[in-house]
Parts: structure tokens; sequence; C-alpha cells
């Protein structure tokens, strides 16, 4: 393979934020001509290398070909000269232009006289998705648009750049099964004529059918690089969980005693999602929800913390009926949710640790109107020291914590309203592996002194060793619901416990995949 | 077309209540002589300044920033070329405005994009620097001009009829307006000011744009302080005084978001014009200060309430 011969050729990159290592001297080749998949859990290093490629993040270490030329200036820009073309996850589309103004952003259509020509960009916005076989209106105010043409509009910008190489990440999330069998007929043309394709998926079927060769990466080192006919998907889940579960694998899993029913749901629907739900959470136990973005997860755990309405179906509070319709339902009833967006929906970061713990409170711990300062500091330390907050003092700024102490603020807020019910929605995002642990080592405490706790993750390693039961979900719907022991594998010895959770780790994934596929046979 | 128009009425609602008030004045104050050319062209030249600074102000609120200084940048700009114009004649005096409106622009650009204060903290302390300045180097004092030829062309002379501030206001108008519209400049300020995450990752230089239009703001504010000046030839510090608001209301009674991503340049000259409107409107009333205050205030919430979309 000569050198002119690589669309792309990555070598030795690395690149850290404040301490942490995303990426540690990964090498990464595309052919032209190819479409190749790059594969890898969450934290792997994906969106880390896909950045350095395009320019948003400058490299530490390591060098950028394209083409055969060498790209020595890392911003935006200088990636799209050199012939980069990326679709970024909503990223990139400016909600108060319309589709063909942001299609053509940077490389407005002009007129005769050097004006911009928004008419003409209109017609070629309207040929692109003619090409693709979709229907956009170009004239659409993007923040008008639903999240599939959302979607649709990212992809047609990033070809509309005649680019050597193609990246998409993640196109088809939003996009209908038809869709995504359009943009492949359309992919497979560019590939004919010499385009390097990158494609980022967490979807293994697609992968399957569409990529030539794949690269997987697992904690931002490189893992394997080899053609699809060399990767049946279970190599390839095998490859991209390895055996990054370490440190999880000794939290320990004791015995859950379930008690009485807190939770019921029956044939419960959202606005969108999710559709048709009925599940039961006891006291004492763990419930897993997994699934892909967009299964459905968050929004079960927002309908039932009243921050999306019921628009069917009726939900049980240890036995009786209750209608949910406000947050303040919700949390009245004995249900807390603590949120996926820690730094925005959980903490007021520049507050001080004590005054995010009694946020929730705050009316208990009032009289006439006034805080009571000595309550609320004996709240605040008891819950320091309860959930092992590590704090300069309750009066530090929560923002000088680290992100696994501030998680545990803002699950000792919620802990203050004393809830039977936790719902904790992606608890251990953007938190080291030490740190994540310690939080689940802390939900398995809280179950066993009798909270309900429904937890929602992308790490099915944590599921794995937090959760008692785990329904696995797509499209909104439940498609399985599994006891934690159905996914241990009895060949694997029981005292190889990393070994043991990589293995249920791989039939968990084996079973996302496979609602996928059920999915698709029912929308076809 | 005209029903595209009226399905958008509350996009629309400046056009509309332009043309509301100004036949409800043709109707109410028609034996005060509202009507009289002479009237309606002193509504434009009371309006031009405010006009010419709300044009470059469409620019600052759709990149998603703020300049507080225009109005005091605008009493400075009188100070400074009355005095230089007395130093070296009319010449040297506009080039000491525009030097003005360039150099308090590139301050607020350089802190609010290099030092990272927000433009709402930057032009606020702008305000009072602004002032102090004008009035320590006038002492105060008003700065008399005595350059006929300056005082015509910047903002007291006409063309037969019809006032210079007019033109100035209609071709600076003209330009903005294209500028905003149909020039790649225009449609990056847009983005910018649209989701400046998204308009960086699209290759856009967002601090470099928002550096640009701070720059154009001090520029207009110093040109509109030569339009002052010109007019009442002399430069005084007070001239100019408290304009900053006007001009923000002009440009969001226009249409124009405060939240930056959108904004219209004729929208803004009519929000201009309907201050104006009214502010003459309720003088011939015969409504004492103190109750034209109140009816203004009135008038602009309701104008703004009726354009919120509501969700």
């Amino acid at each position: 393979m000569t050198a002119s011969a690589t669309a792309v050729r990555m070598t030795g990159i690395s690149k850290a934020f404040g301490g942490v290592r995303a990426l540690d001297g990964v090498s990464f080749e595309v052919l032209p001509g190819e479409v190749h998949a790059l594969l890898g859990g969450n934290g792997a290093g994906k969106s880390t290398i896909l950045k350095v490629l395009n320019g948003v993040h400058r490299p530490d270490q390591g060098a950028i070909e394209v083409a055969g030329v060498p790209l020595t200036t890392h911003t935006p820009e200088a990636s799209r000269a050199a012939g980069i073309a990326m679709n970024y996850q909503e990223m990139s589309l400016i909600p108060t232009l319309t589709v063909a103004q942001n299609i053509f952003l940077t490389r407005e259509c002009r007129d005769g006289k050097g004006f911009i020509d928004d008419r003409e960009a209109e017609r070629r916005a309207a040929d692109i998705f003619a090409m693709l076989d979709v229907f956009v209106d170009p004239k659409a105010v993007v923040g008008d648009l639903g999240a599939g043409q959302k979607q649709l509009t990212e992809i047609a910008k990033a070809i509309s750049q005649d680019a050597k190489v193609l990246v998409l990440d993640e196109p088809s999330t939003a996009l209908a099964v038809s869709d995504v069998e359009r943009l492949f007929i359309f992919l497979r043309k560019l590939k004919a004529k010499g385009v390097a394709i990158i494609y980022v998926s967490h979807r293994m079927d697609e992968i399957a059918r569409i990529a030539d060769r794949a690269t997987i990466l697992r904690d931002g080192r490189h893992v394997i690089t080899a053609p699809l006919s060399e990767l049946p998907i279970d190599t390839m889940i095998e490859h991209i969980v390895g055996r990054r579960s370490k440190g999880l694998s000794d939290v320990e899993r004791g015995e859950a005693v379930k008690g009485e029913v807190l939770l019921e749901l029956a044939n419960v629907s959202g606005l969108q999602k999710p559709e048709n739900i009925s599940l039961t959470l006891h006291r004492g136990e763990i419930l897993g929800l997994a699934g892909l973005l967009g299964s459905g997860r968050s929004s079960l755990a927002r309908v039932i913390a009243g921050i999306e309405p019921v628009v069917k179906g009726e939900i049980r509070i240890k036995g009786r009926v209750v209608s949910i319709r406000r947050p303040g339902d919700a949390i009245a009833a004995g249900v807390a949710l603590v949120p996926e967006a820690r730094a925005t929906q959980g903490i007021i970061p520049a507050h001080s640790v004590a005054s995010n713990m009694v946020l929730a409170v705050i009316d208990r711990l009032s009289t006439v109107g006034l805080v009571d300062a000595k309550a609320a500091n004996d709240l605040t330390d008891a819950q320091i020291e309860r959930l092992r907050v590590k704090t300069a003092g309750r009066d530090h700024a929560v923002s000088t914590l680290s992100g696994g102490n501030q998680q545990k603020v803002v699950i000792g807020k919620w802990l203050a309203t004393n809830p039977d019910i936790l719902i904790l929605d992606e608890p251990t995002a953007g938190i080291d592996i030490g740190s994540k642990s310690e939080i689940i080592r802390l939900v398995r405490e809280l179950a066993a002194a009798g909270k309900g706790i429904i937890m929602i993750s992308s790490e099915l390693s944590e599921l794995l060793t937090a959760c008692d039961r785990i329904l696995v979900m797509s499209e909104g719907r439940v498609h399985q619901d599994l006891v934690r022991e159905a996914l241990e594998d009895p060949s694997v010895p029981a005292d190889d416990l990393a070994h043991r959770l990589q293995a249920a780790e791989q039939r968990l994934q084996i079973e996302i995949q496979k609602a996928l596929a059920v999915q698709e046979v029912s929308n076809g | 077309m005209a029903n595209a128009f009226f399905a958008n009425w509350r996009q629309n609602i400046i056009y509309i209540g332009f043309v509301a008030v100004f036949l409800v004045f043709a109707v109410t104050l028609a034996d005060k002589g509202f009507l009289n050319p002479n009237n309606l062209l002193n509504i434009v030249r009371q309006t031009a300044m405010i006009a010419v600074m709300a044009i470059a102000m469409t620019f600052v609120l759709s990149a998603g920033e703020i300049d507080l200084s225009v109005g005091a940048v605008a009493g400075l700009s009188t100070v400074t070329v009355a005095m230089a114009i007395a130093a070296g004649g009319p010449i040297v005096g506009v080039g000491a405005g525009i030097a003005t409106g360039l150099a308090v622009g590139m301050f607020n650009g350089w802190l609010t994009t290099r030092i990272g204060i927000p433009s709402f903290l930057t032009t606020l302390a702008m305000m009072g620097i602004a002032k102090g300045v004008a009035m320590w180097i006038s002492a105060t004092a008003a700065v008399p001009i005595l350059s006929p030829g300056y005082s015509w062309l910047f903002g007291g002379g006409n063309l037969g009829p019809v006032p210079v501030l007019l033109f100035w206001m209609a071709v600076l108008g003209g330009i903005g307006h294209i500028a905003l519209r149909r020039s790649g400049f225009g449609r990056r300020v847009l983005a910018t000011g649209g989701g400046e995450t998204a308009a960086h990752y699209s290759g856009i230089d967002t601090k470099a744009i928002k550096f640009k239009v701070l720059v154009i703001s001090s520029l207009a504010a110093a040109l509109a302080g030569m339009l002052y000046a010109g007019r009442l030839q002399s430069g005084r510090f007070q001239l100019g005084e408290g304009d900053e608001l006007s001009v923000i209301a002009a440009a969001v009674l226009g249409g124009t978001s405060l939240f930056g991503g959108k904004g219209t340049v004729i929208g803004t000259i009519v929000g201009a014009l309907m201050i104006g409107l009214i502010n003459n409107g309720l003088i011939l009333m015969g409504l004492e200060f103190s109750q034209q205050l109140i009816a203004r205030g009135g008038i602009i919430i309701l104008a703004v309430a009726l354009s919120q979309k509501r969700s």
C-alpha cells in the first residue's frame, strides 16, 4: 500500500483532556472507496479521534495525512479544505436558519453580483434530497424540524461538500428504516466514485451490511482493524467490551431482598415514547433499563417523574393509582429523578454543597419563609457522611468537586426528599472508573436500605453490576425482561468475576441487537 | 403573498402597528398639523441618529451580543469631532469621529472576544468611560462648530425639501439590509448568534464575527454623534445620552431577537420611525413629558408582547 493510496492516515494520535487520556497513540487508516466502520463503547475515543480529524481538537501528539498530504493546521476550515466532510449528531446545524441556508453555510451560492442567492441554494438542496430519495423542505427553519429531518439535513450538509472523505457519526439514530436503506444505496454510489467513508454506529446489523472494514477502539486505544468478513458480530462485541469492566467486577452483589411492590405501570404510553409499558418495581430491587440512544429509556423516566405527560395507561404507587401531572406530584408520591444532564439539570455549579443539597426540601426546612440554617447544615453534613462525598466542606462550591462527588450531591439532594422510588438516569456519565464503582456500590446500599431503584445506563457493565433485573428497550417498547442471573454464562468459572461480567455483557449486547432486529422486521 | 403576510402577522406586527399608529394619528391629530410635510420630515430628522445606530445594533443583537455604549460613544464623538474641527478643519474632524468609533469598538471587541468579558458588561463599563472622557476633554462645556459645510453634510442640510439626514438613513439602511440578507458576512453573523457551537463546527470564526459587529456598532455610534454635532452645530457630552435604550427598542420592535440568530434591518428602521412617530404624536396631543414617557413605554410593551411567539 503506497502513501498516496490512503485517503486518511492518522499515526500515533494522543489527546488528553485535563488529566484524562481520551486517545493514546491511536493509528487509523482509511482507503479510498471503502466504508470503514469505527466502533467502540462509550468513552472509547471514537468522537475524539473524529474531532481531531475534523480539526475541532488539536492532537497532543501524532500526525495526520489526507490523501498523502500532511495536515498541519488543526482547524475545521483546514480539514474541510483538505476534503474532509463530517456530520455531527445535530451539532453543526443553526436552529434559526433554513435547511438550505444550513446546508450551504460558509459555501453560499452567489448570484452574478456576488450576493447570496438563497433560491439557488434551495434548488440545489432539493436536488440533494432528491438524489437521496427523501423529502425535506429546503425552506423550512431547522428549529421547527423533527429529529429525523434534522439528521437528513446534517447528512445533506456533509455530502454536499463533494468531499474525498465523508465521516458519518451515528447517521441513522433518528432515521426511519426506509431512510437508512436509501442512505445505504447512496453511500454505495459514493463508494464507487472513490470516496472514503468513515461510519460510526452502535448498530452492529447496520455495520455488517454497509462496512468493508472496521477499526475498534477501547479506552482510547486501538484494538483491531480487520475486514468485516473476519469480524462476526460476536467477535466485534468481544473486542468492544474487552476487559474494561475491571474495577466494576469487584463490586459485591449481595442477594437482593425483595419487599412489597412499590411501583406498577400498566400499559403506560407517553407522547411519542414510551409505548405501552407495563412493569413492576419492588422495594429493595434495582431495575435496569438497557437500550440504545433514543430507545425511550429517558422518556420513560421522565414520564414517571412527571416531566412528560402520561397519555395512556395507569401508574400505581404502593397499590394506589396516582395521577402524576407535574414533577411536584411525583415528588409528593415519593418518586425522585436524578436526571441525565448533571451539569444543567442536576446541580447549580456555582452554589455551595449545602445549598444544592437542601434545594428540593427548602420548604420543609423553612419557618415563616426563612431557611433554618442549622437544620440545613445538619442535613448536609449527614448526607456528606452517608454518601461519603469528598469535599473540603459544605460551604465549597459544587463546581470544585469531582464529577463523581457532584453526582453524589445530586443523589443526596433527592434522598433528602425521602423518596421510596429513586430513578437514576445515566448516573455515571463522565465519571472516572473508580468513582463509578463507588456510585454503584452506593446504589446497591440504597436498595438494601429499602428503596426501589430504576437505573438507566449506556454502559452495560454497570447495569449488570448494579441491577437485579434488566428491561431491554427499543423504539419506546420493552422487548425483554431479564433477571440478572439469566445473563450469566455458566461455562465461565464463578470466581473469575471480571470474565463473568464480560460474558454477561456480551449476552446483554446481543439481546439489545436482537431487539433492534425485531423492531425492523415489524416496521418493514 | 398578502395571505402569507397576515398568516405571519406576529412576525410582521411592526409594519401593521406602524400603519395603524400612523392612521390613528392622521385622523385624531389632523387639525394639529400631523400630516403637514414639515412635521413628517421632522420625525425623520429626530429619528435618523437612532436609526443609524439601530441598523448596526441589529448586527450586534443578531450575533448574540449587545452594545450598551452607543449613546455615550455618540456623545463622545460629538465632542472629539467639534474639537478637531476647531483645531484642523472639517476633514480632520471627520477623521477624529471615525477614529473615536474605531478605537472604542476595537477596545469593546478585544475585551469581549479575547479577555472574555460578556459584551453586556464591557459596553456597560464603556458607557461610563466614554461619557467621562467626553466631559473631561470638553470640561463639560459645549464646543461650537463653525463649519457650515460640515453642518450641511452631517445632519443640518436639506436637498430641496428633503433633509440630508434622510439620505444617510436610507443609504445606510440599504447597505445594512443587503449586508445582513445577502452577504456572506451577514449570514455568518446570523449563524453565530443562532448557534455558536454549530457555527464554529461549520468553520466560522465566531470570535472574529463578534469583534467585527462591535466595531461596526461603535463606528455607527460615532457617525450618529457626527450627525448630532452637525445638526446642532456643536459638540456636547449630553448628546445621545440614553439613546442606547431607544436603539435597542427600535431593533427589538422591528423583529430582531435579543437572543441572537434573527434580525431584520428594514424592521429596525421601521421600529426607529415608529418610536419617532409615537414621540411626535404624543407631543402634538399636548401630553406632558411625564405622560409621554408612560405612554411610550406602554406602546412598546404592547408591540413587543404582540410579536412574541406563543408556545
